[in-house]
């Protein structure tokens, strides 16, 4: 038998991993989606259905088969893309996701731009003075951010900035003024707004993106901050950075040139990682900006029960953390010359 | 090191040697001042609970409703919220409930991880296997998500969050018992204990476990800053605690709908929620550096 090469069976190995989490994703939001407590029946035929349109719907969702042949039946439906019609909406859950998706995108796109801006910079600082009283301060403040839970600064943040001083809008995507007034293309606000010309709510967007994406960014700044702490001194310790030194090169041209040079693939990885920990947090800070995305959704209707939209949000969830970790580790390979 | 050993020489007995060890670990963090500050929090949290009685001036669920949303003042501390409760009582009654979250979800997790981690590590092969891809399955969803999904499946309640919690808390002790596993698995005790025919739940349970409880116990101490806030978060989205029960993040939830007009409903809870996981972060920090060894070589 003819060997692989040894990259080809790694991949191939790669591959065999992801499928088997796949396969357990799907087993857990089965499980999860069957031990619901609310009878998905009652919940679609309502309180006063006869007891025939009960069973009707009984035998129509398939419950009447045993749970290994129901699973299957979820399989197939999950591998056409097909993950059934929401309660609560009456529409395709996929359809209803993709259309909330995009603002929960937007929303942790900018906060993981803000997360790493102050993050990245704060913790090459806080590297460059270990254990001075600036890395003490670092951490206190990111740690800070770690702790804070998010769905209180969330109000707070509104209290002050937006009923307080006025500098930010408040909850939703945009003024209630302006909903309605652009075309829906992308359902990414600042892409359809600006598409659309209308700039006046562009700026309403910004300014009603800005608190709710700072602070979920400051969140994540701590484990970006700490990474980027550690992977810099593993960096700084090293004895090409004392050559340099020695050769006369600055101590900013060092530290900037040579050991942060080294460490942006780290970071690449470190990031999208953090990006999908922010999905954790935006379904608090959607529910406090009532921002209508992903979390929100996820939110609403797990308070009525909606077993379908709530098992495919999980799915979605676990398949982007699945896929960011696959990416990360991608990054890796392709930027990181001693990987190959 | 040498004094603990000559400490324990002394006495003749193993016991005080990792109870000075342990000891030294607390006079390091005290010596910090960012895990000294997490020590008297934790300190003052343990005491608040078991002194509430005591401390509260109220009782957490007497309504008063003449004196509703009454700010801060001399006779309510933290003023009073939508039915006339004190709010310094219920956050003082609310660190019971957040001690118990944390108690509970350690004696669950503890032995959940341990478990499997150890049966993963011990036998290896297939059993590491599967246990460790069971595993890797758990940490692919956020915790919180994991959990919001568990207690919709068991419905909404503190016991359930509890659960849901500890349901996903688990995966990243066990694999760290895994990896401490895998060390001692082919030391020469554990080689003595087989050959005298010990059956592998005996050499686990004896040989094991008690060499993986250290570091299992400082992991779960710097996931307590996790859990506490994902508690919170359930409390706040109704599905942890329910009302009229003083739980913080339930109590923030309640408080939202008055918050323009009276900022210490929604403040004062919200506060302590961040001073207890802030200060089992910097303990966290802390301990993390107490036990580094490249740190420790460094001093």
């Amino acid at each position: 038998m003819k060997r692989l090469p040894p990259r080809v069976s790694a991949s191939l190995g790669q591959l065999g991993s992801i499928l088997v989490t796949l396969f357990g994703l799907l087993i857990l939001t089965f499980v999860i989606g069957r031990m619901m407590p609310v009878d998905p029946v009652r919940a679609m035929v309502g309180e006063e259905a006869t007891k025939e349109v009960y069973e009707t719907v009984y035998r129509q969702l398939g419950l009447d088969r045993p749970m290994w042949e129901q699973f299957f039946i979820y399989l197939w439906d999950v591998l056409r893309l097909d993950f059934g019609t929401s309660i609560r909406t009456g529409q395709p859950v996929l359809q209803d996701i993709l259309h909330v998706l995009p603002a929960t995108i937007e929303l942790a796109t900018f906060a993981i731009i803000f997360g790493a801006g102050i993050g990245v910079p704060l913790g090459v600082l806080a590297a460059v003075n270990k254990d001075k009283l600036a890395d003490h301060i670092i951490r206190v403040f990111s740690l800070m951010g770690h702790s804070m839970p998010i769905f209180w600064t969330g109000m707070i943040g509104l209290l002050m900035f937006y009923a307080g001083l006025g500098w930010v809008g408040g909850s939703g995507r945009m003024s209630q003024f302006y909903i309605g007034l652009v075309p829906e293309r992308t359902n990414f606000l600042l892409i359809d707004s600006a598409l659309a010309g209308e700039w006046e709510v562009f700026r309403s967007a910004i300014n009603h993106i800005v608190l709710p994406a700072s602070l979920l960014g400051y969140s994540s700044s701590a484990y970006i901050t700490r990474m980027t702490r550690s992977f810099m001194l593993d960096q700084l310790n090293q004895e090409y950075i004392t050559t340099a030194r020695v050769k006369g090169l600055s101590r900013r041209r060092t530290v900037w040139g040579h050991a942060f040079g080294n460490i942006r693939v780290q970071l690449v990885t470190i990031v999208a990682l953090a990006y999908g920990a922010l999905l954790e947090g935006a379904v608090l800070i959607e529910t406090v900006f009532a921002w209508p995305g992903f979390g929100q959704y996820l939110t609403s209707n797990l308070l009525i029960g909606d077993m379908n939209a709530v098992m495919t949000c999980v799915l979605i969830v676990g398949l982007i953390f699945v896929g960011l970790n696959l990416l990360s580790d991608l990054l890796y390979r392709v930027f990181d010359p001693r990987t190959r | 090191m040498d004094q603990s050993q000559s400490l324990s020489s002394q006495t003749g007995r193993t016991r005080p040697q990792w109870m000075q060890a342990s000891l030294n670990i607390v006079t390091y963090l005290a010596r910090k001042p960012t895990s000294a500050f997490g020590l008297v929090v934790l300190a003052l949290l343990i005491l608040v609970a078991l002194t509430a009685p005591i401390l509260a001036p109220h009782s957490p669920y007497a309504q008063d409703l003449q004196n509703t949303l009454q700010p801060p003042s001399m006779g309510h501390l933290f003023g009073t919220d939508e039915l006339g409760r004190d709010i310094f009582s219920r956050l003082v009654y609310g660190a019971r409930i957040t001690l118990t979250i944390i108690f509970l979800v350690t004696i669950v997790v503890g032995p959940i991880g341990l478990f499997v981690g150890t049966v993963a590590g011990y036998f290896g092969g297939r059993v590491d296997m599967i246990l460790m891809r069971i595993t890797d399955i758990f940490l692919s969803f956020p915790s919180l998500i994991l959990s919001l999904a568990f207690v919709a499946a068991l419905g909404p309640s503190l016991n359930n969050a509890i659960i849901a919690i500890s349901l996903t808390a688990w995966p990243p002790i066990a694999r760290l018992a895994r990896a401490e596993t895998m060390t001692f698995r082919s030391a020469d005790y554990i080689a003595a204990a087989r050959l005298q025919g010990a059956s592998p739940a005996r050499i686990i349970w004896r040989s094991i476990v008690p060499m993986c409880l250290p570091s299992v116990l400082i992991r779960l101490t710097l996931n307590m800053a996790t859990v506490i806030l994902t508690a919170a978060g359930l409390g706040f989205l109704g599905l942890g605690a329910q009302p009229p029960m003083p739980e913080w993040g339930a109590m923030i939830a309640t408080g939202r709908r008055y918050m323009i007009d009276s900022w210490w409903l929604v403040t004062f809870p919200g506060l302590a929620i961040l001073c207890v996981s802030l200060a089992f972060n910097l303990l966290g920090d802390g301990l993390r550096d107490a036990l580094d060894p490249k740190q420790m070589n460094r001093r």
